[in-house]
This record gives structure tokens, sequence and C-alpha cells, in this order.
């Protein structure tokens, strides 16, 4: 439309822009504009948490932050957490090992949310990684395997920096 | 087995995931085409209006906009005809039971589509929605399905003689005998609520139409492709290889996506019209306005029984709403019926279930379907024979349970099409004993009392289930091996998560022993196999899971065959391994089955081999008679907060039985998911409609869904008893978590709160039902105190409520 702002973001490390209403949040503009669809829309109210990325180091709901709000920030989605001719990072590999995926649609925003937690909060219990996973929402798993997989990478971190 | 780290059984991790993992998965919504442009539907506001007139000439004149479409802007052979009865049975009476794509005079409840926008965005879409303006008259709503059936009731139609959709009747044994010779009778009502599948992808499709062939191609976010394109195709008077159904990757369905919708169908007709590819992705508010839902089913029963427990014969008398519309027939209220008696061998029954309009999201089948009604009844039964006649809960259930030398079992019921109900094999009376054993049942009381002298109250609940899948009759496979040597396996079993590309690999690894990476899957495209039914009720495995090993094993017999031709030697010397045919004991001796696909891929002037069809490739349906019958039971032990009337579900033990696992990774994945499904409708979950059908939980504030915090610890124990129903020995397990998980809770907090003769006939149970039941909720000043040492436990944990 006629009122479309520029946006100047470095997204995965790599410096991106584009254009975008001053309505349109996010997510629509990381997918429409960036054509990154990793980034998926599970509710638009900002509770299921599948739209989660990292912006400035903070897990954000993507659904809830204006494009506009996000110019100038660092953000990383999933597609930035493993090169696309690498392997896959920890998380994701360990979501793979304890089948802590189905349907893949809220997977995007559960690893992003707990690679968030791993950075921030290194020596997470099971108690923090459940809270830290109560804002998103996954219909498929019952979430034991989730947690499961998110215990497995921390530890397993804290027992690689230990050494 | 030819190979025990990839093949059947194997624990392997999915091929699917690499992909989802990396932000790579194609949802409807990551689709894109040429000259594509998006929907937005303009939706009923009132439960029941008659629409006056539709006015979009402001949404026409926005900027961006190109199309509102009503019904009367459809073609006559559209605008007259309803949306197909997908599954008509003759105990559906109702003359009216479907939809139009779009509203013609009348909406029957919030969220019906009266009109279609179309715009270059869908931001612009829904700007000009809010521009439509609909004139309606408001009619009286029938909102409450108990009263559905009153002489007095508002009509779900102005047209329609009453609100009765269809009624099921079912019986066996000698009911009057059996409440004659009665020790006791026990009277219960009882109630079940379920909310909506809430995928955390919604609904959506684009539609397209080829400019010169009008071939309709609709990519759709569905369960049932092949069912979608055949009514699709009759309705727009199409021949089913002009229609092609494709279903990308699907994020979860959970059943309301195993409906062919009216929006779908609006959507073909909107591209058609404007030679555009038209896309709608639903959003969330509309998934609890209008993709199906299943909701409340009512139930009164007496049971006639022994002293000792035996249950004699049982009267139950049921109401099933429907909501607005039947989008999948009877199929929901019709899996309650045929689910009865469950596990267990009651003397006599007597069944009846009316199945009522009201002017509500329409409900089908939603993870469980019926069977989770059914299963709420007979486990509410169970608990209030053991109250009533002072036994214990889980010896009532082991006095009635069929015994598992009792296979095969009928259970005295009939298929609508009447044929009798045979479990094929079962082992409830083993899940049983072993989950007394693992949950500690004996030793629960003891851990209880001890509980309570500090204050805290805990308890332990169980249910047993029966679960039918493998549901007839079949789906579809080919085998195909490429003349790389990779795998091509093709299906209508369309996948929303299952891992169905997995256990394909998996099988055709056993058969072939091609290395799973081998392996790839094309399922839920109408256009790469003819026929297909779709997934529900628990069936991939068992019957598209059949057929990719019947096609495999032709696959293995041609190769072999072949081999025996063209090196000289008989086929009986030789034998697959590693994805070669070799000759036994001389395993240099070897022709891959790529040279194989190849010669038999033909090539010009090059005549194929004398007694060969071209091509390495098998195509299976393997013809499934009738359901297979998984079985189990679970246990829960819940902590009940008498404060604040929170139930905090602790730890969830589950012993099941279905059949030989393909993978046991996968098994456990279902399970879990399904077990927390049946947690939400336990607990959480509730579809909240004013009286005049306004819909109140539009959305995750007020809509709950279970969260990581609020899932136990699990602990689950397989036990396997082949299916005799298939080459595979394999059976459903896709619901079984589902089916009796509300009942186990239900019956747990009822035991934590037991002291205060707390009885529950319904779920989901609030924190207010729990409160009104220990008394607090009256008289909060005589409010069961929790113990001092928990008081402090509790502000050490949160400070800031310290008083």
């Amino acid at each position: 439309m006629s009122d479309a702002v520029r946006i100047d973001l470095t997204v995965n490390g790599r410096a991106m822009g584009g254009a975008a209403e001053p309505r349109t949040h996010l997510a629509d503009f990381l997918r429409q504009e960036l054509r990154l669809t990793g980034t998926h829309l599970g509710c638009e109210h900002g509770v299921c948490g599948a739209c989660t990325v990292i912006v400035d180091g903070r897990p954000v709901r993507a659904c809830l932050l204006l494009a506009v709000q996000a110019a100038g920030c660092e953000v990383t989605t999933v597609e930035g957490l493993a090169a696309l001719d690498g392997p896959l990072g920890d998380l994701q590999a360990a979501f793979r090992r304890r089948h802590a995926l189905q349907c893949g649609f809220c997977t995007p925003g559960m690893l992003m949310t707990l690679a968030a937690l791993a950075a921030a909060q290194p020596d997470a219990d099971e108690a923090e990684v459940r809270a830290a996973l109560s804002g998103n929402l996954c219909r498929c798993t019952g979430y034991a395997p989730i947690i499961a997989a998110a215990l497995d990478v921390l530890e397993a971190r804290r027992a690689s920096s230990a050494t | 087995m030819t190979n025990p780290t990839t093949g059947i059984g194997a624990a392997v991790e999915r091929i699917e995931d690499d992909r989802l993992l990396r932000g790579g998965g194609r949802y409807l919504d990551d689709l894109e085409l040429p000259g594509l442009v998006h929907a937005a539907f303009v939706r009923s506001e009132h439960a029941h209006a008659r629409v006056l007139g539709v006015d979009a000439t402001a949404a026409r004149q926005l900027s961006g906009v190109a199309a509102v479409f009503t019904t009367d802007d459809f073609p006559q052979a559209s605008r007259g005809k309803r949306m197909p009865q997908t599954a008509p049975i003759p105990a559906l009476t109702a003359a009216v039971s479907t939809m139009h794509a779009l509203a013609t005079d009348e909406v029957c409840f919030v969220g019906e589509p009266v009109a279609i926008v179309v715009a270059a965005s869908r931001a612009i879409a829904e700007d000009a929605a809010a521009l439509v303006a609909v004139s309606y008259e408001v009619l009286p709503a029938v909102t409450d399905p108990r009263r559905a059936l009153a002489a007095d009731a508002p009509r779900v139609r102005a047209a329609a003689p009453d609100n009765r959709a269809g009624r099921f009747a079912a019986k066996f044994g000698d009911i009057e005998a059996a409440f004659a010779g009665a020790a006791r009778v026990i009277d219960l009502e009882v109630e079940s609520h379920r909310g909506g599948g809430h995928s955390m992808e919604g609904r959506g499709a684009i539609a397209a139409v080829e400019a010169y062939s009008g071939k309709v191609t609709l990519w759709t976010s569905t369960q049932l492709p092949h069912t979608v394109r055949r009514h699709l195709a009759a309705h727009l008077g199409l021949e089913e290889p002009q229609v092609r159904v494709v279903a990308p990757d699907v994020g979860g369905g959970f059943g309301p996506k195993g409906i062919f919708y009216a929006e779908e169908l609006a959507l073909v007709l909107a591209a058609r019209a404007l030679g555009r590819p038209v896309k709608w992705v639903e959003d969330r508010r509309e998934h609890f306005l209008a993709s199906v839902q299943q909701r409340d089913q009512a139930w009164t029963l007496q049971v006639a029984v022994d002293p000792d427990g035996a249950v004699r014969g049982v009267r139950a008398r049921g109401t099933n709403d429907c909501g607005a519309y039947l989008l999948y027939g009877l199929l929901l209220p019709l899996t309650t019926v045929v689910q009865f008696p469950g596990p267990y061998r009651w003397g006599a029954l007597e069944l009846e279930l009316d199945c009522v309009f009201t002017n509500l999201t329409p409900t089908s089948p939603v993870r469980g379907a019926g069977r989770p009604y059914a299963n709420f009844v007979i486990e509410r039964a169970m608990d209030a024979v053991a109250r009533t006649l002072g036994l214990d809960r889980a010896a009532v259930r082991a006095r009635n349970m069929i015994p598992d030398d009792a296979y095969p079992y009928e259970t005295g019921m009939r298929t609508p099409a009447g044929v009798p109900i045979k479990y094929d094999s079962g082992s409830s009376r083993a899940c049983l004993d072993r989950l007394l054993e693992d949950a500690g049942w004996a030793g629960f009381g003891e851990r209880q009392r001890a509980a309570r002298e500090s204050g805290r109250y805990i308890g332990l609940g169980l249910a047993c289930y029966v679960e039918d899948g493998g549901i007839p009759p079949f789906e579809g496979a080919t085998v195909r091996v490429l003349p790389s040597g990779t795998v091509l396996v093709r299906s209508g079993a369309a996948s929303q998560g299952q891992g169905h590309a997995t256990i394909f690999a998996q099988i055709v690894c056993e058969v072939l022993g091609v290395p799973l990476a081998q392996v790839m899957t094309e399922a839920a495209d109408t256009d790469a196999i003819p026929r297909g039914v779709g997934t529900l009720g628990s069936r991939i495995a068992v019957t598209a899971g059949s057929s990719v090993a019947k096609a495999a094993e032709a696959v293995r017999d041609k190769a072999i065959a072949f081999a025996a031709a063209h090196v000289g030697v008989a086929a009986e010397g030789l034998e697959i391994v590693e994805g070669a045919v070799v000759v036994r004991g001389a395993p240099a001796r070897r022709m891959k089955l790529a040279e194989i696909a190849a010669f038999l891929n033909g090539s010009a002037g090059v005549p194929i081999r004398p007694g060969f069809e071209p091509g390495l490739e098998a195509t299976a349906f393997f013809p499934v008679p009738a359901p297979t019958y998984s079985n189990g039971s679970v246990a829960v032990e819940v902590e009940v907060d008498a404060a604040t009337g929170a139930v905090r579900v602790a730890e969830c033990w589950f012993v099941h039985d279905c059949g030989r696992m393909l993978n046991p990774l996968l098994v456990e994945g279902q399970l879990v998911g399904g077990i927390v499904h049946g947690l939400g409708n336990a607990l959480l979950e509730r579809m909240v409609f004013d009286r005049e059908g306004q819909p109140l939980s539009t959305n995750y504030g007020e809509y709950l869904l279970p969260g990581a915090t609020d899932v136990p610890r699990f602990h689950l124990r397989h036990i396997e008893t082949a299916s005799t129903r298939n080459p595979l020995g394999v059976k459903g397990v896709g619901e079984s978590g589902t089916i009796p998980t509300p009942a186990a809770v239900i019956s747990a907090v009822e035991d934590a709160l037991s002291v205060h003769g707390a009885v529950f006939d319904r779920h989901p149970l609030s924190p207010e039902d729990v409160l009104a039941a220990t008394g607090c909720l009256q008289d909060p000043g005589k409010a069961v105190r929790p113990d001092e040492r928990r008081r402090e436990a509790s502000t050490a944990l949160h400070p800031e409520t310290a008083r």
C-alpha cells in the first residue's frame, strides 16, 4: 500500500530489508516480505507462541510486535538455528531424538523459546524449562518429549562447558 | 527380521523431522502461486436469523478488492444446492442437514459464511469484509441440547418440523430379567463436554482453476483429500480426474480437518469466477466459530448389579448436541454408541441416543470422536457401582472385565449395517493387572492417609478402554522402485504429523532391505493414487501400512523373479538383502533393485523381458474387513489444592495394547499427546455459548489448552497382542490416550476429596466445581484449611503473595 515504510534489520546474521505497512506485524513481514516461512502463526493474539522469534536476545511474539518496531534489531528465526547445508543444531537434534515434534507447526516457536532460555539460563532445571515453555502451545506431543529434549541439551551444554 | 535397527518395530527417528526442524515445512499458508489473491469471509453475527439482504457496495469500492461474492453472485447450479451429506445412514432422519457454500436466506450459527471477499492481501480482504453490510431479522435460537426436543423449543431452521437430526437405539441380552433379579439398581446422570480440535495450524485452502481445461486444483489443509475430491467433483458436476486435491504439510488435524467444508467450495467457486487462484487461511477466531467441535452429550443411566459388583444390565438414554448442521453425518454419535460396553461383559444393555440440532457451531469427530463420551459414561458407572456397594474401584472393573482368553469376543452390539461387533484380540485384564502394580494401587490408601495428615489431598483414579481403530474399508499404496534405486511410496494416507512417511519406510525397509533414507513418500495428492479415503479413526497403520507391506512384497517377488530369469538361477535360490537380489550363500552374486528397475523401465528399441510387465512397482489396496480393537488402562494421581480448587495432575500410568508396534517412539508420541488432549477435556477446555448462541470463548485466553506446566510425569507400558485382521498384526493408537483420560482424572479428584463425599457427574471440572464439592465455595469461612507447612512452602515460592 501507499503508506508502506522501509524497514532494515539483521535477520539470522544477515542485513535484510523490505517494505511494510505500519500495521504489519513482524511475523507477516518475515513470512511475506522476507519469505522466511519457518515462523508460523497459530493464534495471532499472543498466546500460542508458534511465532516466537528472538529479537535482540529475547524471545518475542512476532504476532504482537509490529515490523516497524523491529527496525534496526537483530532477529533470529528458526532458519538461523542451523546452516542449510550443515547438521542440525543441538536443540533440533534433541527434538528429533526425543520425538518432540509431530506436525511441526509449533516447533519453530518451541525451538526459539528454548534457544533463548538456554542462552539466558544455562542452569535451568525442569520446573524452569516448563515455565519457559508455558507460553508455547502444542496439540500433538503432550510436551513431555519437548521438556526432555530441552533438559538433554541443557545438560550436554553444561557438561561440555565444564570440561 | 530383515533389518532390526530400521525395520518394523524399531524406534527410529523420523525421516520427516529434518526439514520441519529447519523451518522448511510447506504448510498451506507457505504456498505461493502466480496471481494469487486472498480471501476473507463475512460470517453470521447471529445464531439464527433470516438474511434480508447483503450490501457489498462499499466493500467493492475499496482499493485492492478484486471481488465480493454473495450466494447470488455464484452460478445458479451452485446457489440452490446445499453441501452434500457425506455420510448418509438410515439413523439420520433430518430432511435438511447441510449448509450452502454461502448462506442463502437463513443463517443457523454464529460464524456461518455469508459472503466471501477477495483482495490483493488478506489484510485488505478483512478491511473490506468489515464494510459488507448484512441485514438480518433475528430469529429465536435453540441452544440447549437437553431441551431441543421439547415441543416449544425454537427450531434450528425456520422450516424444520423439529430439531431431531436422528436417533440410535441398541440392545442386547434380556434387559427385563437383568433388572428384575438385581440386588441394587443405581441411577446416575452423566454429562461430557468436549471442545474443539485446536490444531496449531488452522484450516486453509488455495483454489485454482486452469483456464482452458477447467481442471480444479484445491490445496487444502485436510485429512481427507480423496473424500474432498469426490464430493467437490460431484457438486461441480465434474469427473473426478478433473479435480485434484492436495494436502501439503498439515499442522495437525485431530478430526476437524476431516470434513468437506463450505469454505472450500466457496473458494473454488470464487476462483472459477475470477480466473485467479484464491487463498484463504483461517484465523483463530474463525476456528472457534466455524471449524467443527464436539461439545455436549448428556446421559441418564440405570445400572442393575449383583452384590459382588457384576453388572447385570444397563439402561442408558442420551442426547447428543449436533450443532447447526451435520458436516460428517452422525459419525460422532454413532462412534459413541458402538463403544458400549467397552472392555466389560454386561448381561444386557438397552440404549437410546437422541441426536439433536442446536443453533451452535456444528459438531463432528475430534480426537477420540464419540469414544471418550461413551468411556466417561461406562467408567462413571463402574465408579458408581464401587461407591454404592462399598467395593474397590479396580475390583469392580476386574469383576466385569472380558477375560483375556475370551477373544475373539462378540460384544453383543452391531454396526449400522447389522454386523455383530467382534473384538479381534485383546488383553484388557493383563493391562489392568499390570497397571495396578505399576501405579501402586494397593498401597495408595496408605500414602493418601499420610498425605491427609499433612493437609494434602491426593487421589488416584483409573479407567479402562477399548479403541476401535483401523477403520475400513481400505487405504491403498503404490510401491515403486525408481531407476536410481530410491523406493517411492504413494498413498492417500494424508499425514497431519503422525509420521506416516517413517512407518511406511520402515515397512519397505523390512521387505526390501533398503535404507530408510532411500524411501520417499508422496501421500495426500489425489493425482498420485486413484482411490483413497483419508486419515481418521486411527486407521493408517492398519490400512495403508498393510497395503504398503503387500505392495512391497509384490515388488520383492517380481524383483526376485526377474533376477532369476536374468541370471538363470531358480527363484528359490534368491533372496533380498540390502536392496539387492542375491544368490543365497553367494552374496557376491547380486543384482541391485536399481538395475532391475532400470531394465523394467524400458528403453527405446529394447523389448522388455518376456513375461514381465513394465515397471518395478506394485499397487495394493488391502481390504480391511472390520476394525481392530486396542485396549488398555490408565491411572492418574492428582493433588487437589483445597484452598483454590486447583487440580494438579502429578503422575500418569498407562498400560496398553495396540497390537504389534511399528515404531515404539511414535506409539509413545501418539499416547502422550492423546493423554494430554484428554487432560484438557477433563480440566480445562470449555467451549462456552450464551443463551442466544453467541460464543463466549473465542481465543486462548478464554479457552484454555493444556500447557507444559499442566502435564504429569508419564509411565507407559506396552503389551503387544497381534491383531488377527491384518498381515502386520497392528492396531490403532492415535486416540487411545484421549479416550479414558477424562474418566480417570475425574475419578482421581473424587478419590482425593472422598472425605467430603465428592461426586462429580461431568467434565471439565473447574476450580469452582471442586470448591463447591468441598463446601468451600458456599461458605469460604469454613474452608478446608491447607496446613501451615504447605502455606509456608507456597509463600516461599511466591513471596509477593505473603500476607
